[in-house]
């Protein structure tokens, strides 16, 4: 089977967020009080072949830990994993 | 297809069917929509350009190959080039000012050069301009602001990761560039000579190789709905032409080919920028003399089911075309697969045909798509002569001289509007890779020394320098243009180096504006009399029109690029951090004439009146004392007096030593702001020597005021100017550097 | 045995890297002879030091650092550290090393989201590595940075544990990057692994007006020396 993936890397919680922070001060001025508490990160669209969701989110729980992220400074999520 | 939507006109449709005999194909058609665009064809420039001088003992290359190639003695060569990116810039400014630091770096290495140096002249709408009172303004100054963020972090992505130091350049702020940035961009190579190759196809039975980058969507019809037309309110929907940069891609690029080219594995490499395969295919083949055949069905694609079309017109970035001897091929496979760069034979070679007209041929498989005589697309392409009048203000701007304008209450104030410094910029740019930077930006001109990795070691260094001024070429296109070339000149000799050879980049308004086209004429006609006067050739250019918005063109500006030599590395240099102490003579007349001024202009809003006399036998003169000076030692720092006259200058050799001026001679403000061209500040602690070189040289003959006096010497915490300034060095240096992060409400850690 | 002979380092070259040639120059200027390793390489025999050098490997693209680190060189540079090899990453080569575990923490953007190309000057925190041997504590040295991501961070137990061993070698003195505690270089727990933002082979030449990076490299080599 293979599966569509969406992944989320962010930036662990407590980590300075500079990106974040620009965003979050740019707001204000334009408009957007309703809007708060920005974070960046990244999304990173791929597929994965396996014989069963679960097998998919075991490679992808490797892929995360030894490539896509640094887990020094960033966490992933899978957001969405679905049969194609 | 409709020949009018790739920018075609009747007549040029007509031509075509002549020279095929019969109605072109929409293939055929793109083809020629995109080689026949202004960008590609310089219809409305060639005939001007012809004029430029381009020959001298030293040039080895000149106009029209890939890159301007001069020869600096023992064997080494020096490429230039520049280009511009404006439009693609306006639109998606990171991306298009990466993409045109890609393609110039392409354009050098393609004639076997290492690329080592960048250099950028941008311009700007104001961002800085202190009136926010009005709507437009402040909606204005944040388009320009978005733009000169989104410019910057371009070049700084891309060339900090192609690994190539961006070491110098100028930018600029003026309201005429609203909407429409100047992004031009210098690359320097060095090379040993015997690595040149050509942009040319020869060989019947050659491969054409294409390497680098598969070939997507991106870019389709860049050169001909892109820069070869204006923008208007709309431009956004046009956001789909502009290319996306891969630097990584770029760097082993680079790599692979100069290894490629070192073991002599092939006979051309052509890079390919604007019109995509059609151009740089086209363009080896009528180099070479020979005909061309690709097959698209060997182009390695992107996307899948890419039309014919859409693959010979695609902008794809990274791509090279090499023309490889079969015997070849697969050693050159071997280097790219190393440098893991994706390589294709998509073609070869032909031989004239009986009517010795070569052919550009279109298959797929078998079948045959395109056949075009390939001198048509090239050559042959329709040249222009373009109706041009003065403009009907051009009399009036003459005469609205800035001597009307009412005294500064401060020319302190003044001054410090006038200080805008580039560190914000050029901290963003690798500026020391290679460690050839002698200074570091900010100062006339960028002083490298020649050493690359194939060069180990030799003793010369290279100064350049980038200039434009639009102001002055507003208000006489012909002597704005040449005491640009003489500026540019003067910068490079203010490094100790002897001016040789210049590339230019013209950036102008539509073509179809008979004043724009006088103004174009104008400006030419004025590089090359400046270029014959002081001794110049041009090896390279790029022209780019139809930079306008809503119809308002831009002011005429040509950026003017100057390499100068310096034989021997042994020889004294520049060194700020000498100047304590010395005494600042002026080389050149102190003149009341505010003409042209960034005084004028940025304090009044004044944009009218006449250009200061230029003598450019004079200027030569001085060009000629300036370099003995710096050679024998007896200058320690020079500085040309420039934009904001002198006492931008003297506030910025103040601010960029750390230790402050007292002058004393200067005493009107049209005095202290005026740009009259050919003077030079020089910091010396023999100023009598100075004084006796300058009455010694021819420098003096012909005029009764003096030509070179001591106007004050570098001391102490201030910049102190006669009776007019008094300002602290700190606030001053402050003022500089922080203009530019102030006004985008940046803060600077 | 080889004390009059010269030390030879081994630049380890990523498609991508840009420092390697400059590098290679700046050692030569102390004597040191030096070899390019291309990273599918799976030796570093018969050398004396090996650098990482700056520049952008594998274009950055994911993380720096993140995509070198599994380069067959790699494992070949565990064997060298586990065997007492002595390896310095400079800015890239320092974000690889992080990024492989070499070193603890990691380089994160830089505070003003800019990269930042200038002098700055840094101080000497600990001598007990070879790397700063020959240099007393409290040395400052001017050197250039060169980098978008040199904003180091690790936790509060690395960070005390890097206090502790000494393990923290060059502070910035006027922090330019948002640096964790000013943080411009450290070593490994056994001191023969450094990385540093910084790029000492910028600062050794006369005509281009700085000099300390010579300072550095000359205690290195003294220290490998003896």
């Amino acid at each position: 089977m293979r599966f569509a993936v969406l992944i989320e890397v962010r930036l662990r919680e407590g980590l300075p967020d500079p990106q974040g922070n620009t965003i979050a001060q740019a707001l204000p001025a334009l408009g957007f009080q309703q809007v708060t508490k920005v974070t960046v990160g990244k999304a990173i669209r791929l597929f994965v072949d396996a014989d069963s969701e679960t097998q998919a989110r075991a490679t992808l729980n490797r892929l995360c830990l030894e490539l896509l992220a640094n887990p020094i400074i960033e966490e992933t999520e899978v957001l969405s994993l679905v049969a194609s | 297809m409709d020949y009018k939507a790739l920018g075609l006109v009747d007549d040029e449709f007509d031509s075509i069917k002549d020279i095929l005999g019969r109605l072109p194909n929409n293939l055929e058609l793109a083809m020629y929509g995109a080689m026949w665009s202004e960008h590609c064809s310089y219809k409305s420039s060639r005939l001007h350009l012809a004029k430029l001088p381009t020959s001298a003992p030293y040039v080895v290359v000149g106009p029209g190959d890939n890159a301007g190639i001069i020869d600096v003695g023992d064997g080494i060569g020096v490429a230039i080039r520049i280009e511009s990116h404006n439009h693609p810039s306006a639109l998606e400014p990171h991306q298009g000012a990466a993409t045109g630091v890609g393609g110039i770096i392409r354009d050098i290495f393609s004639a076997g050069a290492r690329p080592m140096a960048l250099c950028d002249a941008l311009a700007f709408g104001e961002i800085i301009k202190r009136d926010d009172s009005l709507d437009n303004v402040l909606n204005n100054k944040r388009q320009n602001s978005w733009l000169l963020q989104g410019v910057v972090s371009g070049i700084s992505w891309y060339g900090n990761s192609v690994g190539v130091p961006t070491v110098g350049g100028e930018t600029v702020f003026d309201d005429c560039y609203t909407s429409n940035p100047l992004v031009n961009v210098l690359c320097l190579g060095i090379l040993p000579l015997k690595r040149l190759v050509r942009g040319q196809a020869t060989g019947d039975g050659n491969l054409v190789v294409m390497l680098g980058a598969s070939t997507g969507r991106d870019g389709i019809g860049g050169v001909s709905t892109l820069a070869s037309s204006g923008f208007v309110d709309d431009a956004y929907t046009k956001r789909p032409s502009v290319q996306i940069g891969d630097p990584y891609e770029g760097k082993r690029l680079i790599e692979a080919c100069l290894e490629i080219l070192d073991k002599n594995l092939i006979v051309g490499l052509q890079d390919l920028g604007g019109g995509g395969l059609t151009s740089a295919a086209s363009e080896a083949a009528t180099k070479g003399g020979v005909g061309i055949d690709i097959d698209v069905t060997a182009v390695i694609t992107r996307e899948a089911g890419m039309e014919p079309f859409e693959i010979m017109t695609s902008e794809s970035q990274e791509r090279m075309l090499a023309i490889v001897p079969p015997s070849n091929f697969s050693q050159v496979e071997e280097i790219c697969k190393r440098w893991e760069i994706n390589l294709s034979a998509v073609g070869k070679v032909t031989a004239p045909g009986a009517d010795a007209s070569p052919r550009f041929r279109i298959l797929r498989g078998k079948e045959t798509l395109a056949d075009i005589p390939v001198r048509s697309l090239t050559t042959q392409a329709p040249l222009l002569d373009r109706p041009s009048s003065p403009p009907s203000d051009l009399h009036f701007r003459s005469q609205q001289d800035p001597a009307i304008l009412p005294a500064p209450t401060s020319c302190g104030e003044d001054l410090l509007k006038l200080l805008v410094g580039n560190s914000w910029i050029y901290r963003q740019y690798d500026h020391q890779l290679f460690l050839n930077t002698l200074r570091l930006p900010g100062h006339d001109s960028a002083l490298l020394r020649l050493r690359s990795p194939d060069i180990l070691f030799s003793k010369k260094a290279v100064a350049v320098s980038v200039d434009s001024n639009s102001l002055w070429c507003s208000l006489d296109p012909y002597q704005g243009a040449a005491m640009t070339v003489a500026e540019s000149a003067l910068n490079v000799s203010c490094a100790g180096a002897k001016p040789l050879a210049l590339v230019d980049c013209l950036n102008f308004g539509n073509p179809e504006h008979e004043e724009v086209m006088w103004q174009f004429k104008e400006v030419v006609n004025g590089i090359t009399q400046a270029c014959l006067d002081l001794s110049l050739v041009v090896v390279g250019g790029n022209v780019s029109f139809y930079n306008e918005t809503n119809e308002r063109d831009i002011e005429p500006t040509p950026v003017v690029g100057t390499l100068g030599l310096i034989q021997s590395l042994e020889q004294p240099l520049c060194d700020l951090k000498q100047i304590k102490g010395d005494s600042i003579v002026l080389l050149g007349e102190l003149v009341d004439h505010l003409g042209g001024s960034a005084w004028a202009k940025v304090i009044h809003n004044h944009r009218t009146g006449h250009l200061p006399p230029l003598d450019l036998r004079f200027h030569a003169d001085l060009i000629r004392l300036l370099t003995d000076l710096i050679s024998s030692g007896i200058v320690h720092y020079a500085h040309d007096v420039s934009a904001g006259g002198l006492g931008v200058a003297l506030a910025e050799t103040a601010i960029l030593s750390g230790i402050g001026c007292e002058v004393g001679t200067i005493s009107s403000h049209g005095q202290l702001f005026s740009e009259a061209p050919s003077r030079v500040l020089v910091y010396t602690d023999q100023p009598n020597k100075v004084l006796s070189a300058a009455r010694l040289s021819n420098f003096n003959l012909g005029s009764s005021s003096p030509q070179a006096q001591v106007i004050g010497e570098v001391d102490g915490e201030f910049i102190k100017i006669g009776n007019l300034v008094n300002l602290s060095l700190s606030k001053a240096t402050s003022a500089f550097n922080l203009s530019i992060p102030n006004a985008l409400g940046e803060t600077v850690c | 045995m080889r004390t009059r002979q010269a030390l030879n380092a081994g630049i380890v070259v990523f498609p991508g890297s840009n420092c390697e040639h400059d590098v290679a120059l700046a050692l030569n200027s102390v004597n040191v002879t030096t070899q390019f390793v291309w990273h599918q390489s799976c030796s570093l025999d018969g050398l004396d030091l090996v650098v990482l050098p700056g520049g952008f490997a594998h274009g950055d693209y994911l993380r720096p650092g993140a995509i070198a680190r599994f380069s067959p060189i790699m494992k070949a540079l565990v064997d060298f550290i586990d065997n007492g090899g002595v390896v310095l990453g400079i800015c890239n080569g320092f974000q690889i090393l992080t990024e492989a575990g070499l070193l603890p923490g990691a380089l994160c953007k830089n505070k003003g989201l800019k990269f930042l190309c200038q002098n700055t000057k840094v101080r000497v925190c600990s001598n007990i590595s070879p790397f700063t041997a020959n240099l007393p504590i409290g040395t400052e040295l001017d050197l250039p940075i060169n980098h978008f991501s040199g904003n180091y961070i690790c936790d509060t137990d690395t960070l005390n544990e890097l206090e502790s061993h000494g393990q923290i070698v060059l502070k910035y003195v006027a922090n330019p990057n948002g640096s964790l505690h000013d943080i411009a270089g450290i070593t490994n727990l056994d001191g023969n692994v450094m990385g540093l933002m910084p790029h000492p082979e910028r600062a050794c030449d006369e005509l281009c007006s700085i000099t300390d990076g010579m300072v550095l490299l000359n205690s290195l080599v003294h220290s490998l020396d003896s």
